[in-house]
């Protein structure tokens, strides 16, 4: 099949490893991934602040990018939730409604549509402590929040035991939010990093080494707490993990 | 008597011999200070002008004992809450039903009304119907001058906050007597309830002892919870016994029966509509539902979602005027009507005012509920807050990470997250954000739109550092970097990478 790979504009500049990684994952399956170099971002940073019809110019760029596309993937779980869910300020034609629709965030994809079932390419033998964005958790459901009764089970939980080594450490507030939000990490900076510091500081208590999520963008702002209070913890994007990445 | 810090951990010991110490983290934590942390203030409220919800929880966080116990002691309710929720097989069931209730009798809430009202009269009670909060203060202090009253009981009602029953009830001359102890606490210390179910939650032992120190006379060096509760009930018993009416809120209204029913855990309630011959019930016309029936799936939500107790201590049902006595119901719209024709957010007229959306919300925990400078706080507060007026609360809905949790805990399954963000449209629609914030979201969306202008903006990771994180959320590294560290800025971008590792122009 043809992917549309998807680099959401942060992880463009500041997390080349984590699109790097998803391309090299993607291609061991054997499929044909492509870059549309012409992609910017998905304009979830102006609608998460309300201004809709400033994205939409933003949001026909990247219809056209990855029009055509047997499936689109991204490493990022609030982006693809942006698309799939809330990409409305143009006009949804059919084009847009196809790509929407075939939009997947990286683990559902390969969870969902291409059931892996081995990484034998991987090892990673740390503690790690699992982040479920809340993007992931409650919109694309990766996972069964701890809020509802429902069987449990876990997505990027199932990927990464299949991964030789792993040890998973759980925290005491496991579902509870990160603090970063997109735009609220500026309009509210002083309770987003209070946030930010709480859940770092919960990892490290259950005696993380490494923080392994599916959103660089949470993982962007804990690293930035961690390091500002000095906590001991080390971040890496689960797609690294699955490509075999082993520190 | 002697400061806590000289005395040791035997004598603490034989301090608590008659009680039990609190289990939660303020009950076990010893002050290790000489002095207090001062109580954080809430919002500074200016007329009209835009709540700054985000300065007020600036200054919350800056108070760590406050802080710490507030998050650990919501935190403490949302767990027994998850326990209690999986003891009942059939919760997310019950949780439809809910919905679909109250979905059903707000799409025929006149008809309900009016079957409530028939049903009421033949029962003997007195119905009033007000159309805003200023009617509604009329209509009640025309009852209590028709008796000749004076003084007033009442028990917690976030509707007569709504309505700023108190403060009209005191130009008017009127005594009125808070029966809730912790609503009395924020009573005594002039503070509107910062939370719709634990109205103090947000005050330390040591805040109380110095509220009632300061006036109903209790020594300020004593901090236990049974000599505090204790203290304000001896002061606050002769005032409910002489009390010449008493009022309640109700948490139900049963259509089909003419009934109401409230529900506490201090049976405080029963004091403010038993005591006094005349009893008088503010309600929110949303409370209606259609059968005693279906108060039975709300009973077995609310308390649960609450606080994770399985039932509230009273559940208290009227029905009429006991002999020598009046009741009266007084149905209160006050913006209701219109928020039903609200297509994004009706709904929002399902709450039934358990608190869960706010114990379980990492934002409100941090910021203490009177942050919102608003009636209602929290996650329910964004979305309810802004229809009684757009300008003073448009800052509310940005106060959320919008991750979520508030609308998986909601008993009556409010979609909260997804109204807060519909909020963000409504007021960018109605202009009411700041007009910086909108030349921003302007330039950002026409940058991203344009691929090549983009690449020249984050030519390099570097630049990318400096250039991103303004059109990326807007304002830049300031806000970012002031506590926290800012993302070290990697070799080259992902797209350069690819351009040279993966061949040229396509």
């Amino acid at each position: 099949m043809r992917i549309g790979l998807f680099v959401p504009c942060y992880i463009d500049a500041f997390f080349p490893q984590v699109g790097i990684a998803t391309l090299e994952l993607l291609e061991r399956f054997g499929h044909e991934v492509v870059y549309p170099r012409d992609q910017t971002c998905c304009g979830q940073p102006m609608a998460n602040s309300g201004f809709n019809t400033d994205c939409a110019a933003t949001e026909a760029l990247f219809v056209r990018n990855f029009s055509g596309f047997d499936y689109v993937v991204g490493p990022s779980g609030s982006c693809v939730h942006h698309v799939r869910d809330n990409f409305d300020a143009i006009e949804q034609t059919a084009d847009v409604k196809e790509v929407r629709s075939r939009t997947y965030e990286l683990v559902e994809f390969l969870h969902d549509v291409l059931k892996v079932d081995a990484f034998p390419w991987a090892r990673f033998p740390h503690r790690i402590g699992l982040h479920n964005s809340c993007g992931t958790l409650r919109r694309l459901k990766h996972a069964t929040p701890s809020e509802l009764h429902e069987p449990f089970f876990s997505k990027p939980m199932d990927l990464l035991s299949k991964v030789d080594g792993i040890e998973f450490v759980k925290p005491a507030r496991p579902d509870e939010c990160c603090g970063f939000g997109g735009t609220f990490s500026v309009f509210e900076e002083v309770v987003s990093t209070k946030m930010g510091y709480d859940k770092v500081s919960d990892h490290a208590r259950a005696g993380a080494e490494y923080i392994v999520s599916a959103d660089s963008s949470c993982l962007m702002h804990q690293q930035g707490c961690a390091e500002r209070i000095g906590v001991p913890l080390k971040f890496i994007h689960i797609a690294e993990i699955l490509n075999g990445a082993n520190a | 008597m002697l400061h806590p810090e000289m005395v040791g951990a035997e004598d603490t010991q034989a301090i608590y011999r008659d009680g039990h110490r609190l289990d939660h983290a303020e009950g076990a934590s010893k002050p290790l200070r000489s002095r207090p942390e001062p109580q954080p203030r809430g919002a500074k409220v200016h007329g009209n002008r835009p709540i700054d919800q985000a300065e007020a929880a600036a200054r919350f966080i800056a108070s760590p004992e406050h802080e710490k116990m507030h998050d650990e002691r919501l935190w403490d309710l949302r767990q027994k809450r998850d326990r209690e929720m999986h003891h009942i097989p059939e919760w997310e069931e019950l949780r439809s039903l809910a919905s679909a209730i109250k979905e059903h009798t707000l799409t025929h809430l006149d008809e309900y009304l009016d079957q409530f009202e028939a049903r009421a009269r033949a029962n003997g009670i007195h119905v009033h119907w007000a159309r805003d909060a200023a009617e509604h203060n009329r209509i009640v202090h025309g009852i209590l001058k028709d008796h000749g009253a004076k003084s007033l009981i009442k028990s917690k009602s976030m509707l007569t906050e709504e309505c700023g029953f108190r403060p009209y009830m005191a130009s008017a001359g009127i005594e009125v007597i808070e029966t809730d102890l912790g609503e009395r606490i924020q009573q005594l210390d002039k503070e509107d309830p910062s939370h719709v179910v634990v109205p103090a939650v947000h005050k330390l032992r040591t805040d109380v002892a110095k509220v009632f120190a300061d006036t109903i006379g209790t020594d300020p060096d004593n901090s236990d919870v049974h000599y505090l509760a204790e203290a304000q009930r001896e002061a606050t018993r002769p005032l409910i016994l002489a009390a010449d009416a008493g009022m309640t809120g109700g948490n139900f209204v049963v259509a089909e029966t003419g009934t109401f029913v409230v529900c506490t855990n201090e049976g405080n309630a029963d004091l403010s509509g038993n005591v006094p011959k005349l009893h008088i019930a503010s309600i929110g016309i949303e409370k209606i539902i259609p059968r005693l029936e279906h108060l039975a799936v709300f009973v077995r939500l609310l308390s649960r979602s609450a606080l994770g107790s399985p039932m509230t201590q009273y559940t208290s049902h009227f029905r009429s005027p006991r002999k020598g006595g009046e009741m009266h119901v007084v149905l209160v719209d006050n913006g209701r009507s219109e928020r039903l024709g609200l297509e994004e957010f009706w709904t929002s007229l399902k709450c039934i005012r358990c608190g869960a959306c706010m114990n379980t919300c990492p934002v409100y925990r941090r910021s203490g509920g009177l942050s919102y400078g608003a009636t209602y706080s929290g996650p329910i507060g964004l979305i309810i807050d802004p229809t009684f007026n757009a300008r003073k609360y448009s800052n509310l809905p940005f106060a959320s990470s919008l991750n979520g949790s508030c609308t998986n805990v909601c008993p009556v399954k409010i979609n909260i997250h997804e109204q807060i963000y519909a909020w963000r449209r409504e007021l960018v629609k109605r202009h009411d954000v700041p007009l910086v914030k909108k030349a921003a979201m302007k330039a950002a969306g026409e940058l991203l739109s344009r691929p090549a202008a983009y690449r020249v903006a984050i030519a390099s990771a570097d630049v990318a550092l400096a250039h991103l994180p303004r059109f990326v959320i807007y304002n830049g590294l300031d806000a970012w970097g002031k506590h926290r560290e800012v993302p070290h800025p990697p070799k080259q971008t992902f797209h350069n990478w690819y351009k040279a590792n993966r061949g040229g122009e396509q």
